[in-house]
């Protein structure tokens, strides 16, 4: 038995099914609850995954060896987001301006709201600068972390959890909001959700999948050039 | 299947090897995406082409490819706890501060080119959410 289980800690068979199956028990769940936002696969996975590892004792490193062949498809996936925008192209010219100004704004707003509130309710300088780049994709936010030091292994919790409050309420909060826009509703969901937000927006509507993946790209971008300047301004 | 792959994983080796080789801060599938963008936006490819059916397959199950790091804050829980407030505040309220301010700016200022835009956009899609 135990050898067995040496073999698994090993092998990436687990952490591949493991990510597998966890995904597909969010998804019947997410069916069974008739749609419920609160109900997000990521969610249910994160919970299964965490439990079932607990369960057999295996560490997170080693639960890794498979789980990483699953987030290696995130490469082509952030490629495979031209394909949407593709089909939307044709709305791009009318909003190039809109973009061009909410974009950065967004940004900007992300960025130093979350270092002051962090600043505002106790949190050290390490902290605040690891909460500065969060409304990026992980590994950007991992490279701008690193470049202004805060604390890198906490950077991917921020924004993991930053996407899963996108994925979760986000639809809700811009239909509160009263922005009805498919596009202005993509742009929202990709600036301030990244790729988990993406996700959401894709299965609401063809067009808001279409503008959050634009957003998200954008917002990486601009992410990492406005967060050194943050630091410099509110230092 | 194998052509759609290709060309994803063409696009993003090349997007990776201009990131690295110029040291630009845009990370390489980000760059790979916009290449594909180009090359789909010249070439027009049929609805069924490869590499539609391949990146809409991929797309579908987007989340699934997030749970690997996911299930990384779980490690973190006891050095979250420590600094709860903070944490769950700022990250919390800039989300939501973010999300507001690129919602409404984009619906302020589409809706300030006048009749014309906002026609296409209730064209575009007007129905609510």
């Amino acid at each position: 038995m135990s050898e067995t289980l040496d073999y698994l800690r090993s092998s990436p068979l687990l952490g591949v099914f493991l990510t597998l199956l966890g995904y597909r028990i969010g998804r019947e769940l997410k069916r069974l609850s008739g749609d419920h936002p609160l109900v997000q696969p990521v969610l249910v996975a994160i919970v299964f995954i965490g439990t079932a590892t607990w369960l057999l004792d295996i560490d997170y490193d080693e639960y890794l060896i498979g789980g990483s062949v699953i987030a290696f498809f995130l490469g082509p996936a952030t490629v495979a987001l031209a394909v949407p925008l593709h089909r939307q192209a044709h709305h791009l010219r009318e909003l190039l301006v809109p973009m061009l100004v909410a974009l950065p704004v967004g940004a900007f707003v992300a960025i130093s709201s979350g270092m002051l509130l962090v600043r505002g309710l106790g949190g050290d300088q390490a902290l605040e600068r690891t909460m500065a780049p969060k409304s990026a994709t992980t590994p950007i936010a991992i490279g701008i972390t690193e470049q202004i030091g805060g604390i890198t292994a906490l950077v991917a919790v921020f924004t993991i959890v930053a996407g899963i409050i996108g994925a979760v309420l986000g639809p809700t909060l811009l239909n509160l909001l009263r922005v009805r826009d498919h596009r202005a509703r993509g742009l929202a969901m990709g600036a301030a959700s990244h790729g988990i937000g993406t996700s959401r927006a894709l299965h609401e509507h063809p067009v808001e999948g279409a503008f959050a993946g634009l957003a998200m790209g954008l917002t990486a971008l601009l992410t990492s050039l406005l967060v050194p300047l943050a630091v410099h301004l509110l230092g | 299947m194998l052509n759609g792959m290709m060309w994803l994983l063409g696009c993003q080796l090349v997007g990776e090897v201009i990131s690295r080789g110029l040291d630009l801060p845009v990370p390489g599938p980000v760059l790979g995406m916009v290449l594909l963008f180009i090359v789909l936006q010249v070439r027009r490819p049929p609805a069924d082409a490869n590499v539609l059916r391949t990146s809409d397959a991929l797309l579908r199950h987007l989340q699934l490819l997030f749970i690997p790091a996911g299930v990384g804050v779980v490690t973190y829980l006891a050095v979250l706890r420590d600094d709860a407030l903070p944490i769950v505040g700022g990250l919390f309220l800039s989300w939501l501060l973010g999300l507001v301010t690129v919602g409404w700016l984009v619906v302020l200022l589409v809706r300030g080119k006048g009749d014309h835009s906002t026609g296409a956009q209730r064209a575009a899609g007007g129905e609510p959410g």
